[in-house]
């Protein structure tokens, strides 16, 4: 059975190479009717690809027909590069799939033509054909969306980053403004950046002020209450202001324990409670009404 | 047999674990600490763990456990420079070390030594001279 | 799931939970594991290799790489060891039967975003945990 596979595969390689030419340019025509985005790209580049595809895939095919061999690595990367692009230019992954599963029919045609005599190897070299060029195909669809999921984690991390501004206040007072909605990876980050920050600025007190912070679940205040216990672990104290009557109420009802947590009203109560902390303290210098006496 | 160095500095003793510590040898360093304590007959003891990777249950009862015998022997203790990826780890695993005082780096770590120290002559003696 | 990688390490003696943690601490820096995510997995395996000395009178890790769909990390502890009786109870935090503090195995399971173990009594046990990047 392995014999007569790589025997076909073998005339695969070697059909692709007699008519190349006629492929090609039957392929470019397939496309034009399916798929062919000429807004989306150049013709030229087009051809270059498909050219290079037949190339790589005349190659590769000699060695046997799974697509994870090492054989297939050229094709295989090629297949990444032409998603990623694709990607970027905006095509679906439908599009992208049919660059690979257009080429079936002037392939056919190609094989039908060398094995004129022959069905049986004939329809032995076609579902062979079918299924190499199904899973070239699926690569593309997979890799489509390798390079989506990249895009749409980079921008996850930069929304993080962008929402977790840690701030200093003073010498050793830090504060973090939370504003919006908190989820569990979105606390996670603001909880690293807040104890990075504390060894960074050498802070000894941080406030966590949450008046941006509309509703407060379980999961967040647990998470709320992890970063005071972290914070305290490493030196620091934290304060937690801006609470909202509702969010008082939430806390309660849900009955999470905050006795241990510093809380203010405000953030302006809260610094002021930090300066205190830390030795500090205000002195009003009245300079105008010293004047008038 | 490995140990871990504990430097005397005055009234304090400093240890600075520098070693991913094996659970025998955190037993030692537990063992040794007290001993000194008591020899030595210091009021503070100080901890810096900033070269720890991670601290697991195991060490983190072990500083728990340094705290307590060091309490009933008259000495303060504090551990510095726990790193953040640390904390939050081990809050995760459950460990808050409660009783156990805790500051940013050595520095921070000393002061509140000698605060507390200072305090507690203040308690036994009065005002102190300044 | 594509296994990149597997390897299997003992778990013998207590210089072995050390080098449990070293392996750990690369592989999971290889695959790129955030700082945080690398002390967590690092503190699982510490915790779940002690578990296995003690508990199981020793047994071996096997430390596994995926990678596809999901990049992760698996570790296997097995040992053949008494087992374990009551799974949930000790799971339970503060539940210990030797002198810990009984967070080895429900903080370890806090620690990474999957946790299965089989346990057997008188056979022995196996933890299965896997951090996912």
């Amino acid at each position: 059975m392995a014999t007569t596979t790589v025997n076909q595969n073998a005339s695969l390689a070697s059909i692709i190479e007699r008519r190349r030419e006629s492929i090609l340019a039957e392929w470019l025509r397939e496309m034009s009717g399916a798929t062919r985005r000429s807004d989306l790209m150049k013709e030229s580049e087009l051809q270059g690809q498909c050219g290079q595809f037949l190339d790589l895939l005349a190659r590769a095919s000699g060695t046997g027909t799974n697509v994870q061999a090492a054989a297939y690595e050229p094709l295989r990367e090629m297949l990444l590069d032409i998603s990623r692009v694709r990607v970027q230019k905006g095509f679906t992954p439908r599009e992208t799939a049919m660059f690979v599963f257009s080429i079936k029919r002037p392939l056919f045609t190609a094989i039908r033509e060398a094995h004129g005599k022959d069905p049986v190897a004939m329809a032995e070299q076609m579902w062979s054909t079918t299924e190499l060029l199904d899973s070239l195909g699926l690569y593309t669809t997979e890799a489509y969306l390798k390079s989506r999921e990249e895009v749409i984690r980079r921008q996850q991390e930069d929304m993080l980053e962008l929402s977790t501004p840690v701030v200093k206040l003073w010498e050793g007072i830090l504060a973090l403004p939370l504003i919006g909605t908190l989820d569990s990876a979105r606390t996670q980050v603001v909880m690293e950046s807040l104890l990075e920050a504390i060894v960074q600025t050498n802070s000894r007190v941080a406030i966590i002020d949450i008046t941006g912070v509309p509703t407060v679940d379980t999961v967040v205040a647990q998470h709320l209450l992890k970063t005071v216990t972290a914070a305290r672990l490493m030196g620091a104290d934290c304060i937690i202001s801006g609470v909202r009557p509702q969010i008082a109420q939430t806390i309660v009802h849900l009955g999470i324990n905050l006795l241990d947590v510093t809380t203010k009203a405000t953030l302006s109560d809260a610094f002021g409670l930090a300066m205190h902390r830390s030795g500090f303290s205000f002195i009003r210098s009245d300079k105008k009404e010293k004047r008038d006496n | 047999m490995e140990r871990i160095p504990i430097l005397r500095m005055g009234e304090y003793l400093l240890v600075t674990i520098q070693v991913d510590m094996h659970d025998r040898l955190a037993m030692t360093l537990q063992d040794d600490l007290t001993n000194r304590i008591s020899e030595t007959g210091a009021k503070g003891v100080l901890i810096d763990i900033s070269s720890l990777e991670i601290v697991d249950s195991f060490i983190g009862r072990m500083l728990g456990n340094i705290a307590s015998m060091s309490r009933v022997l008259d000495a303060d203790t504090v551990v510095v420079g726990m790193r953040p990826a640390v904390a939050i780890t081990l809050v995760e695993l459950g460990m808050s070390l409660t009783g156990v005082r805790t500051a940013l780096n050595v520095d921070a770590g000393m002061d509140l030594l000698r605060n507390s120290l200072d305090a507690r002559k203040d308690a036994l003696y009065g005002s102190r001279i300044q | 799931m594509a296994v990149v990688s597997s390897e299997a390490t003992a778990v013998a003696t207590e210089s072995d939970i050390v080098t449990v943690r070293r392996l750990v601490r690369e592989a999971s820096a290889k695959l790129g594991f955030s700082l945080v995510d690398q002390t967590k997995v690092v503190t699982a395996a510490s915790e779940l290799a002690r578990n296995t000395l003690i508990h199981g009178k020793g047994g071996e890790m096997e430390l596994i790489t995926l990678n596809g769909p999901r990049v992760g990390l698996r570790l296997k502890f097995h040992d053949h060891g008494p087992g374990i009786r009551d799974i949930q109870l000790a799971l339970r935090d503060g539940f210990t039967t030797g002198s810990g503090l009984g967070l080895g195995l429900g903080g370890a399971k806090r620690l990474v975003n999957e946790f299965e173990i089989n346990s057997q009594p008188g056979e022995g046990t196996t933890v299965t945990v896997t951090r996912w990047k």
